[in-house]
């Protein structure tokens, strides 16, 4: 092989990384360094990749003046790790049972919970029930209920991963040894399947904090909001205020043009923070069970 | 006698099934016999199935709007260009992952790439924001100002959409594709490599004659199962990021902003369900039809 070649491709490689990189990174950084510039300096130049008037009163108003933010981490930390528990609870009880190959009925429960993946019944009667029915407009449970509480998916993976790795020797001697079925899956089953509910956990967990659906469709009031939920609403009615200051109302006090970048990044900064430390069981996680998706 | 007491053994394996089933059934079933919204005229007071009949009433409005054709058109549209678009990108920079030499940059890529993927859409609304908004976005003020060119206004002025749409969705998630067929590569016997290179293989024989065809049945899946979804859209990167902007609605209106309009905005039940059993039951087909050839194709992968 030519060496030298291989060199040339090699920094011709890391180049082109390097960009791709670059082009991640920037949305990022201009959406920092706006959110801590001047509100006059950004009005003047836009935003921008370096800040140019260091100032935080943009965080200030957010986070000292304003409760609605840290509220809206609060109800996402609430949600999510109510939504995560019960998640994986109601996934591991359904997959255990399907991974069972002995359950008489085994077909018919995988292909109750295929069929639900297969056709769905659509938005408008769901949320038809959902409001009339259980009453969860502008209730917790409306962001925590509604579709996500066990993805059909999820429920594969986890089965796909029992069969695959717990012997069914095992379980058929711990029954000899007189372990009823929970002891097993309680303390045979769920310890050895740690990389599989770590992985579903965060996928899981990730799915209940990025999610607005939910509250689109069934929260209105603020005190429900969760993160991106408010971020959604920020951004939409902002829009509208900005156009309302326009047409000759007193709208000039409030920094508009900064506060946006600073909730966006906000919103954003707990996924950042925990990103690099979890990216291993993300990765995991995807290339386990993407084929099925 | 047997039977019973077989069944009695496995009692408590039912009894782990049922929070799950009685999940399924609220979350997905009910709303099922709710389809038959789609043929009534929706009366709050009556409920679902109290309101009255009009058959066919709602999808011949539906369709006979022009809206059905834009939703449809929008739709399918959107989703071939991202497969086409999408998997060129992410089989080329998954290629060039596997080339590269050094462990340590390899990972760091592959942490970067996965990053936007993970990142909910709404903060990337913020982001295109951050480079089209009039006044003060990064691509009037940072790079159409400096230049002489007018402002555009971007989020008022359609025909940039189609390209802004696009060019969001890659953004998001390359990465996440690009990962899925590295990790088919990461499998195949460095051998064969080392054969090649022995025989004088260069480096666009390797590739040509080894790793595509290693990717060739990963992407025929996953190529297949975006079909299978190509009448379901990304409801944030449609509605989210254009700011549910009338003035794009001719190019960001597909089946789920339409539906959520309908019944949200508009409070045109009847004909929001119409549109939604539209998308289920096309949906519906596309699945079973997308699992029948990936069955015959490679039947592990195969959805059931």
């Amino acid at each position: 092989m030519a060496k030298g070649k291989d060199k040339g491709f090699q920094m011709a490689a890391h180049g082109f990384f390097i960009c791709i990189l670059i082009c991640i990174l920037i949305p990022f950084m201009i959406l920092f360094s706006s959110s801590i510039t001047q509100e006059e300096a950004l009005v003047r130049q836009g935003y921008g990749i370096l800040p140019t008037k260091v100032d935080f009163t943009a965080y200030k108003l957010l986070l000292v003046d304003s409760t609605s933010i840290l509220r809206g981490y609060g109800i996402s930390v609430i949600v999510t790790v109510t939504g995560t528990a019960v998640n994986l609870l109601l996934t591991v009880l359904y997959a255990y049972p399907l991974s069972r190959k002995d359950l008489p009925g085994r077909e018919f429960f995988s292909f109750f919970l295929f069929f639900t993946m297969l056709f769905h019944g659509g938005i408008v009667s769901s949320y038809i029930m959902w409001t009339q029915t259980f009453h969860i407009k502008n209730t917790l449970w409306a962001l925590i209920v509604p579709n996500l509480l066990m993805q059909g998916f999820y429920v594969i993976m986890a089965r796909t991963y029992f069969t695959a790795n717990i012997p069914t020797a095992l379980i058929d001697a711990s029954r000899i040894d007189g372990a009823g079925e929970v002891k097993i899956l309680a303390q045979i089953v769920l310890p050895m399947s740690l990389p599989i509910l770590t992985a579903l956990g965060l996928m899981v967990g990730l799915s209940y904090w990025n999610d607005w659906l939910n509250g689109i469709y069934y929260v209105n009031e603020d005190k429900y909001y969760s993160i991106q939920v408010l971020l959604n609403r920020m951004l939409l009615n902002t829009e509208t205020m900005k156009k309302a200051a326009k047409s000759g109302l007193a709208g000039g006090r409030v920094p508009s043009v900064s506060m946006k970048m600073a909730v966006a990044v906000l919103g954003a900064l707990p996924v950042l923070v925990i990103y690099p430390f979890l990216q291993k069981y993300f990765v995991k996680g995807i290339t386990v069970g993407a084929v099925k998706g | 006698m047997k039977n019973a007491k077989k069944l009695l053994r496995y009692l408590p394996l039912y009894f782990m099934l049922m929070p799950g089933c009685i999940y399924l059934v609220i979350n997905h079933y009910i709303p099922m016999g709710g389809i038959v919204l789609a043929f009534k005229k929706y009366n709050f007071k009556k409920g679902i199935f109290g309101s009255d009949n009009v058959g066919f009433h709602n999808f011949k409005f539906l369709f006979q709007t022009k809206d059905a054709i834009t939703i449809t058109r929008n739709t399918l549209l959107y989703n071939l260009v991202f497969i086409v678009v999408g998997t060129v990108i992410a089989v080329f920079v998954a290629i060039l992952l596997d080339e590269l030499t050094g462990k340590f940059l390899k990972k760091l890529y592959q942490t970067a790439i996965l990053f936007p993927y993970i990142i909910s859409i709404v903060i990337i609304s913020y982001l295109a924001y951050a480079f089209l908004n009039t006044e003060t976005g990064f691509l009037n003020m940072a790079l159409l100002k400096p230049l002489g060119k007018a402002p555009v206004s971007w989020y008022s002025t359609p025909k940039y959409w189609p390209v802004i749409l696009t060019v969001v969705y890659i953004w998001k998630s390359f990465g996440y594709h690009c990962i899925l067929y590295y990790s088919a590569l990461v499998g195949v016997d460095r051998e064969y490599y080392e054969a090649a290179s022995i025989d004088g293989a260069g480096r666009w024989k390797r590739i040509w004659y080894i790793t595509l065809p290693n990717l060739k049945s990963t992407v025929i899946i996953l190529t297949l199962l975006a079909v299978s979804k190509i009448f379901y859209s990304d409801f944030g990167l449609f509605y989210q990021v254009p700011l549910n902007q009338g003035a794009l609605i001719d190019v960001t209106n597909t089946i789920d902003t339409y539906v959520y309009r309908g019944l949200m905005q508009l409070n045109n039940v009847g004909m929001s369900a119409a549109a939604g059993l539209y998308q289920s039951l096309v949906g519906f087909v596309l699945v079973l039809s997308a699992n029948v050839i990936v069955k015959r194709y490679d039947p592990d992968s195969a959805l059931f």
